[in-house]
């Protein structure tokens, strides 16, 4: 039981608690940067001092899955491979998100055969979607506020 | 006829079936019995000397008979000769002698034949699948598979551990099994799986590691996470519609791959683009040449814990990456060459630009020489370490910067000069040891001389002289293409089409000068397809599904210099608009062939410099 139903329900100390767990969550995100194609060259860019996702507040990867509360998907998601993106998403915390990185990670691109998965939202769920062949820098950033903004509006568990 | 074809003649005359010099490559048919004989006489006649196994791959002719033939791509560092030998393997049961033994690069390559078309090696030590997982049914590039059948997804707990770590159980049991004796003591080894998804891996590599202690004894390294059927995908698409896929190959340099793929393209048709086109190529390739190197380094040293050179390096990527995009219009997937010359030509000013930006990019070079070339910790950990020997180079097919490290100097750009790169004065910087840090400091010396380059080059291109008068006035394409719909023609050829930014430099004051006049490879100038009844046919013609370009059958290799090393690409053609079979070279596919021998005896650490260093790309490595 959580203290949401000690509060009983929502009320004024429930929204102004969830305002403020989420101002503070959706500035201290930990992405576990799940790297494998050529949106990694984009993932790099946008990490780097140019673009700098650190003005967020989501610069610091964390490469183990136990730490890191934000699964950034960047690149295509192979047959081979999405067992290993499964368990990787199942080894995390919650509250945990999910962000596809680019329109291979979203629907599969333009790799329609047998060896791509046609989206990862077959095999976890997703928080947003970024699309792009790969997504400029510039989209990358509008994709996280997006998230952001989804953080700040939601209900949280305490 | 050449010398190794004479000589084969001479001493196999029973076993050559045919042989052929098309398109200036040789080839001879043999005998799928004699393989081994004739690979071995190839590689140790002191004459011809053929001792790089450039490539080896499969084509599946379907219903033809014999069905299989297996070809074997030889090169000669003494001789600079090439041949192709070629063996036919027939249903049921296709299966030829091994080679393995000659190459070490053979067992790659023939895993992968076999795990993509069934077709199976006698002798092979471990004919494991190599780009498909297990569970995988069928063999995906025979004809007979189409593209789009997928099969079930493997998950977590129905895998039998190929993809996944292995259980806490079972390390114990293999450590259990591998219990050695040394020195009246028993040493138990361990094992331990780094990747697939491991930062140093890059996110698609899997090693499985046997240790003793923190030394590294054994490992297997498993490829193929990312396999994406580039291959498949270019047999199923019109000749233009591979170059999106061929970006994604490896994807820092993407240009190179566009110049290389379009090079074998043209081979095939015959077809020399324009001098300044090939100018503008060799540009765009060392840009990307230099984007790779520096992408290349600044991640070896940020995984040493050395984060600033990968931020100053980050920093000078961006320039190049503007660079493109101004040319190409996109950063990365550019698809910016065409068969038969480039997209568009160079935007205005875009020299001054350049210069202005290899001068940043001269200044974080220096930079980072300051701050690693000489640094005690980056040196201590990088010199001597994840060496490999010349011969071992060889033997695993390596190529391009790494091989260089090793000190041969072959170098595509100056053993087969493609695009002018003959008219180009660039030294090969070559190393001692095949470390890591020769092949980190081969490639700072590439950077600098790909600079020279593309100054040379813009002293060398010849200006685009305005071959139309333009008395009209510009308007929008889209009002340009209305009015060439409702037929209001008169004098709409002599105007300029204001085109989207992407297609500057794509009409019809450049066009001539950037692509080849051939209406059966080019598209028309922007303002024909939209003024003029035959321009929108010419591009109709080119597009429609069943026409489009054509080559004449046969089959064409040609080699380009990528950023890691030979990338070639070998096409057959039936004479339709598609593909009969692309193969693509990957560079660094050798690379991470001989990974295990490099790390043999290094320190777990060292993996990941070493890793590092070979610059593996998984979009070219599994395609
Ligand atoms: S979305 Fe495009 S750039 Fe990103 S991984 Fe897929 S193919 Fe590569």
């Amino acid at each position: 039981m959580g203290l949401r139903s000690l509060f009983g329900g929502d009320n004024v100390v429930t929204t102004k608690l969830d305002e403020a767990i989420g101002w503070a969550r959706k500035y201290s995100l930990f992405p576990y940067p799940f790297v494998t194609a050529c949106c990694g060259m984009e993932y790099m860019s946008v990490s780097a001092s140019h673009y700098d996702l650190d003005r967020f507040g989501a610069a610091f990867p964390r490469f183990s899955p136990r730490q890191a509360d934000m699964l950034m998907c960047v690149g295509t998601v192979s047959q081979k491979i999405a067992p290993v993106l499964r368990r990787v998403y199942d080894q995390m915390c919650e509250p945990k998100y999910v962000i596809a990185f680019g329109v291979c990670t979203c629907t599969g691109g333009f790799y329609d055969n047998y060896a791509t998965v046609q989206g990862i939202d077959t095999i976890l769920p997703v928080d947003v979607y970024i699309p792009g062949c790969p997504p400029r820098p510039e989209t990358v950033i509008q994709g996280l506020m997006l998230l952001q903004e989804k953080i700040q509006k939601q209900k949280h568990e305490y | 006829m050449p010398n190794a074809l004479k000589l084969l003649q001479n001493k196999f005359s029973d076993c050559i079936r045919e042989t052929n010099c098309h398109l200036g490559d040789t080839s001879a048919v043999v005998n799928k019995k004699a393989v081994h004989d004739i690979l071995e006489f190839l590689r140790d006649d002191a004459d011809l000397n053929f001792d790089l196994l450039v490539d080896l791959t499969c084509v599946d002719y379907g219903e033809g008979e014999p069905r299989f033939e297996i070809v074997y791509l030889l090169h000669s560092f003494k001789t600079k000769a090439r041949i192709f030998i070629k063996a036919q393997v027939s249903e049921p049961d296709p299966q030829v002698q091994t080679v393995s033994d000659l190459w070490h690069i053979a067992d790659w390559y023939e895993r992968e034949v076999w795990d993509l078309f069934g077709v199976s090696f006698k002798g092979h030590p471990d004919l494991r699948r190599l780009l498909m997982y297990e569970e995988f049914q069928g063999h995906p590039l025979r004809k007979d598979y189409s593209i789009d059948k997928r099969q079930p997804l493997v998950t977590a707990e129905g895998t039998n551990n190929s993809q996944i770590t292995p259980t806490l159980e079972q390390s114990q049991q293999a450590m259990e099994e591998y219990v050695s004796e040394e020195n009246g003591l028993s040493v138990r080894h361990m094992f331990l799986n780094m990747g697939p998804s491991h930062p140093a891996m890059h996110g698609v590599v899997k090693i499985v590691l046997e240790l003793d202690g923190e030394k590294v004894v054994g490992s297997d390294v498993g490829i193929g996470y990312l396999h994406r059927a580039f291959e498949k995908h270019a047999e199923n698409i019109s000749y233009t519609g591979v170059f999106p896929y061929t970006d994604r190959l490896n994807y820092v340099s993407p240009i190179i791959n566009n110049v290389g793929y379009a090079l074998a393209v043209e081979k095939l048709l015959g077809i020399e683009v324009t001098e300044r086109c090939k100018y503008i190529r060799v540009i765009m390739s060392e840009i990307s040449r230099i984007a790779d190197h520096l992408t290349c380094i600044g991640a070896m040293a940020m995984e040493l814990g050395a984060m600033t050179p990968f931020l100053y390096f980050m920093q000078a990527r961006e320039a190049m990456y503007q660079l493109i995009e101004e040319v190409t219009g996109a950063r990365i997937t550019v698809s910016y060459v065409r068969v038969g010359g480039v997209k568009a030509d160079l935007p205005a000013g875009f020299e001054s630009r350049v210069h202005d930006q290899l001068k940043k990019v001269r200044a974080e070079l220096k930079q980072v020489h300051r701050l690693l070339s000489r640094n005690r910790i980056f040196v201590d950990r990088v010199q001597g370490i994840g060496a490999i020997s010349t011969a071992d180079a060889i033997s695993y097919s390596f190529t391009g910067p790494m091989l260089r490290a090793c000190g041969v100097d072959y170098d595509v750009r100056k053993t087969f000069p493609y695009s002018n790169y003959d008219r180009i004065d660039f030294d090969v910087p070559v190393g001692e040891n095949g470390d890591i840090l020769d092949r980190y400091l081969v490639r700072m010396e590439e950077i600098e001389q790909s600079c020279r380059i593309i100054e040379q080059a813009f002293e060398k291109i010849p200006v685009g002289n305005v071959m139309v008068d333009f008395t009209g006035k510009e308007i929008p394409a889209e009002k340009m293409a209305d009015l060439g719909k409702f037929g209001q023609t008169e004098g709409l050829l002599l105007q300029v089409a204001v085109t989207d930014p992407t297609l500057l430099g794509a009409g019809e004051s450049e066009h001539a000068e950037v692509r080849h006049a051939d209406k059966r490879v080019s598209l028309p100038a922007k303002e024909k397809t939209y003024a003029s009844i035959e321009g929108l046919i010419n591009h109709f013609m080119l597009i429609m599904d069943g026409h489009g370009i054509c080559p004449p059958k046969g089959e064409a290799y040609f080699p380009v210099e990528g950023a890691n090393g030979e990338l070639g690409f070998y096409i057959v053609s039936d004479g339709s608009d598609k593909a009969y079979r692309v193969r693509c070279r990957p560079p660094c596919f050798a690379f991470v062939a001989g990974f295990s021998k490099m790390i043999e005896g290094c320190q777990l650490a060292d993996i990941i410099p070493a890793f590092g260093s070979i610059n593996m790309i998984a979009g070219e490595l599994d395609r």
